[in-house]
Protein backbone atom coordinates (compact mmCIF):
# COMPACT_ATOMS: atom_id res chain seq x y z
CA UNK A 1 0.00 0.00 0.00
CA UNK A 2 1.20 3.48 -0.88
CA UNK A 3 -0.59 6.38 0.77
CA UNK A 4 0.00 10.09 1.25
CA UNK A 5 -2.62 11.76 3.36
CA UNK A 6 -3.52 14.67 5.60
CA UNK A 7 -5.17 12.26 8.01
CA UNK A 8 -3.76 10.73 11.19
CA UNK A 9 -1.59 7.68 10.55
CA UNK A 10 -2.14 4.54 12.58
CA UNK A 11 0.83 2.18 12.72
CA UNK A 12 -1.27 -0.89 13.52
CA UNK A 13 -3.48 -0.34 10.47
CA UNK A 14 -0.48 0.05 8.17
CA UNK A 15 1.17 -3.01 9.72
CA UNK A 16 -1.99 -5.05 9.20
CA UNK A 17 -1.68 -4.57 5.43
CA UNK A 18 1.54 -6.65 5.32
CA UNK A 19 0.64 -9.38 7.84
CA UNK A 20 0.42 -12.86 6.33
CA UNK A 21 0.95 -16.36 7.64
CA UNK A 22 3.97 -16.76 5.38
CA UNK A 23 5.66 -13.67 6.83
CA UNK A 24 7.59 -14.54 9.99
CA UNK A 25 9.23 -11.12 10.34
CA UNK A 26 7.41 -7.79 10.33
CA UNK A 27 9.19 -4.48 10.84
CA UNK A 28 7.25 -1.24 11.24
CA UNK A 29 8.97 2.14 11.36
CA UNK A 30 7.29 5.30 12.60
CA UNK A 31 8.62 8.79 12.07
CA UNK A 32 7.43 11.02 14.91
CA UNK A 33 7.44 14.82 15.19
CA UNK A 34 9.91 16.00 17.85
CA UNK A 35 8.92 18.69 20.30
CA UNK A 36 12.34 20.32 20.41
CA UNK A 37 15.31 20.92 18.17
CA UNK A 38 18.71 22.11 19.44
CA UNK A 39 17.07 22.99 22.74
CA UNK A 40 14.34 25.12 21.13
CA UNK A 41 10.69 24.31 21.65
CA UNK A 42 8.95 23.28 18.41
CA UNK A 43 5.22 23.97 18.10
CA UNK A 44 4.93 21.68 15.11
CA UNK A 45 6.08 20.77 11.64
CA UNK A 46 4.42 21.81 8.42
CA UNK A 47 4.90 19.07 5.81
CA UNK A 48 4.54 19.96 2.16
CA UNK A 49 4.64 17.43 -0.66
CA UNK A 50 4.54 17.20 -4.44
CA UNK A 51 1.73 14.63 -4.44
CA UNK A 52 2.02 13.11 -7.95
CA UNK A 53 5.76 12.77 -7.73
CA UNK A 54 5.76 11.45 -4.15
CA UNK A 55 3.30 8.67 -4.98
CA UNK A 56 5.25 7.72 -8.08
CA UNK A 57 8.57 7.63 -6.20
CA UNK A 58 7.19 5.67 -3.26
CA UNK A 59 5.84 3.11 -5.71
CA UNK A 60 9.27 2.94 -7.30
CA UNK A 61 10.97 2.42 -3.91
CA UNK A 62 8.52 -0.37 -3.20
CA UNK A 63 9.49 -1.95 -6.56
CA UNK A 64 13.17 -1.66 -5.61
CA UNK A 65 12.50 -3.60 -2.41
CA UNK A 66 10.95 -6.36 -4.49
CA UNK A 67 13.93 -6.31 -6.86
CA UNK A 68 16.60 -6.42 -4.13
CA UNK A 69 14.97 -8.63 -1.48
CA UNK A 70 12.08 -10.28 -3.28
CA UNK A 71 9.76 -8.70 -0.72
CA UNK A 72 6.33 -7.70 -2.02
CA UNK A 73 4.69 -6.92 1.31
CA UNK A 74 5.70 -3.28 1.73
CA UNK A 75 3.46 -0.43 2.83
CA UNK A 76 4.65 3.15 2.78
CA UNK A 77 2.54 5.97 4.16
CA UNK A 78 3.40 9.62 4.71
CA UNK A 79 1.39 12.42 6.19
CA UNK A 80 1.40 16.08 5.15
CA UNK A 81 -0.04 19.32 6.53
CA UNK A 82 0.58 20.62 10.05
CA UNK A 83 1.74 18.03 12.60
CA UNK A 84 2.07 18.60 16.31
CA UNK A 85 4.84 17.14 18.49
CA UNK A 86 4.16 13.43 18.98
CA UNK A 87 2.21 13.10 15.73
CA UNK A 88 3.28 10.33 13.36
CA UNK A 89 4.59 11.69 10.05
CA UNK A 90 5.44 8.40 8.37
CA UNK A 91 4.76 4.71 8.78
CA UNK A 92 6.67 2.08 6.82
CA UNK A 93 5.81 -1.60 7.28
CA UNK A 94 7.79 -4.42 5.70
CA UNK A 95 7.08 -8.11 6.09
CA UNK A 96 9.05 -11.10 4.89
CA UNK A 97 9.44 -14.77 5.77
CA UNK A 98 12.54 -13.95 7.89
CA UNK A 99 13.49 -10.95 10.00
CA UNK A 100 16.88 -10.02 8.54
CA UNK A 101 15.57 -8.94 5.16
CA UNK A 102 12.58 -7.22 6.77
CA UNK A 103 14.91 -5.06 8.94
CA UNK A 104 17.18 -4.26 6.00
CA UNK A 105 14.39 -3.45 3.59
CA UNK A 106 12.56 -1.25 6.11
CA UNK A 107 15.70 0.79 6.78
CA UNK A 108 16.32 1.03 3.05
CA UNK A 109 12.85 2.44 2.44
CA UNK A 110 13.14 5.07 5.17
CA UNK A 111 16.61 6.16 4.01
CA UNK A 112 15.44 6.41 0.41
CA UNK A 113 12.47 8.55 1.39
CA UNK A 114 14.78 10.99 3.16
CA UNK A 115 17.10 11.16 0.17
CA UNK A 116 15.20 12.55 -2.78
CA UNK A 117 11.44 12.15 -2.39
CA UNK A 118 9.91 15.65 -2.68
CA UNK A 119 8.69 16.10 0.88
CA UNK A 120 9.61 19.27 2.75
CA UNK A 121 9.17 20.27 6.35
CA UNK A 122 9.04 23.60 8.05
CA UNK A 123 9.84 23.80 11.74
CA UNK A 124 7.49 26.18 13.46
CA UNK A 125 8.78 27.85 16.64
CA UNK A 126 7.03 30.27 18.95
CA UNK A 127 8.55 33.30 17.23
CA UNK A 128 9.68 32.09 13.82
CA UNK A 129 9.72 29.24 11.33
CA UNK A 130 12.25 27.72 8.95
CA UNK A 131 12.17 25.32 5.99
CA UNK A 132 14.64 22.54 6.77
CA UNK A 133 17.46 22.49 4.24
CA UNK A 134 16.77 25.92 2.78
CA UNK A 135 19.39 27.81 4.81
CA UNK B 1 5.33 27.97 -25.83
CA UNK B 2 3.40 27.84 -22.58
CA UNK B 3 4.78 25.92 -19.66
CA UNK B 4 3.77 25.42 -16.05
CA UNK B 5 6.33 25.84 -13.28
CA UNK B 6 5.53 24.42 -9.85
CA UNK B 7 7.10 25.91 -6.75
CA UNK B 8 7.30 24.32 -3.33
CA UNK B 9 8.23 25.11 0.24
CA UNK B 10 10.57 28.08 0.57
CA UNK B 11 10.28 28.94 -3.15
CA UNK B 12 6.49 28.94 -3.04
CA UNK B 13 6.53 31.24 -0.02
CA UNK B 14 9.00 33.68 -1.59
CA UNK B 15 6.93 34.02 -4.76
CA UNK B 16 3.57 33.81 -3.01
CA UNK B 17 2.22 31.32 -5.53
CA UNK B 18 2.58 27.57 -6.07
CA UNK B 19 2.21 27.71 -9.85
CA UNK B 20 3.65 30.13 -12.38
CA UNK B 21 2.65 29.99 -16.05
CA UNK B 22 5.39 31.15 -18.38
CA UNK B 23 5.77 31.76 -22.06
CA UNK B 24 9.23 30.68 -23.21
CA UNK B 25 10.87 30.31 -26.64
CA UNK B 26 10.92 26.94 -28.37
CA UNK B 27 13.91 24.70 -27.49
CA UNK B 28 14.36 26.33 -24.08
CA UNK B 29 16.11 24.25 -21.45
CA UNK B 30 15.27 24.00 -17.78
CA UNK B 31 18.21 26.34 -17.09
CA UNK B 32 16.69 28.94 -19.45
CA UNK B 33 13.42 28.75 -17.58
CA UNK B 34 15.19 29.20 -14.25
CA UNK B 35 17.04 32.26 -15.56
CA UNK B 36 13.76 33.72 -16.77
CA UNK B 37 12.22 33.03 -13.37
CA UNK B 38 15.07 34.80 -11.60
CA UNK B 39 14.44 37.89 -13.71
CA UNK B 40 10.73 37.78 -12.97
CA UNK B 41 11.18 36.95 -9.29
CA UNK B 42 14.55 38.28 -8.08
CA UNK B 43 13.78 37.09 -4.56
CA UNK B 44 14.31 33.51 -5.77
CA UNK B 45 17.92 34.18 -6.65
CA UNK B 46 19.56 33.09 -3.37
CA UNK B 47 17.54 29.84 -3.31
CA UNK B 48 17.61 28.43 -6.82
CA UNK B 49 21.29 27.45 -6.81
CA UNK B 50 20.53 24.43 -4.64
CA UNK B 51 17.35 23.20 -6.24
CA UNK B 52 16.84 20.07 -8.30
CA UNK B 53 14.49 19.91 -11.25
CA UNK B 54 11.72 17.62 -12.34
CA UNK B 55 9.83 17.60 -15.62
CA UNK B 56 6.50 15.78 -15.57
CA UNK B 57 7.43 14.32 -12.15
CA UNK B 58 10.83 12.87 -13.22
CA UNK B 59 14.15 14.33 -12.09
CA UNK B 60 16.13 15.88 -14.96
CA UNK B 61 19.35 17.87 -15.43
CA UNK B 62 19.06 21.59 -16.11
CA UNK B 63 20.18 20.96 -19.70
CA UNK B 64 16.90 19.15 -20.35
CA UNK B 65 15.03 20.64 -23.31
CA UNK B 66 11.42 21.27 -22.51
CA UNK B 67 8.41 20.76 -24.70
CA UNK B 68 5.09 22.55 -24.98
CA UNK B 69 2.83 22.03 -21.94
CA UNK B 70 5.56 20.37 -19.85
CA UNK B 71 5.20 20.71 -16.11
CA UNK B 72 8.47 21.81 -14.55
CA UNK B 73 9.00 21.60 -10.81
CA UNK B 74 11.69 23.30 -8.80
CA UNK B 75 12.60 20.97 -5.97
CA UNK B 76 14.36 22.65 -3.05
CA UNK B 77 16.42 20.42 -0.72
CA UNK B 78 14.14 17.75 0.74
CA UNK B 79 13.56 17.31 4.44
CA UNK B 80 16.28 14.72 5.03
CA UNK B 81 16.89 14.28 8.74
CA UNK B 82 19.73 12.83 10.81
CA UNK B 83 20.27 9.09 10.88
Amino acid sequence: MILVTRDTLKAELVTATVLKESNGGVVTFMGVTRGETNGRKVLGLEYEIYPDMVEKMLRRISDEVFQYWGIADVSITHRFGFLKPGDISMVVAVASPHRKSAFEACQYVVDRIKQDVPIWKKEVFEDSSVWIGSE
Amino acid sequence: MKIKVKLFAVLREKVGDSVVIMDVPKFSTVADVVNELKVKYPMLDPFVDHVMFAVNTEYVQDTYQIKNSDEIALIPPVSGGEL
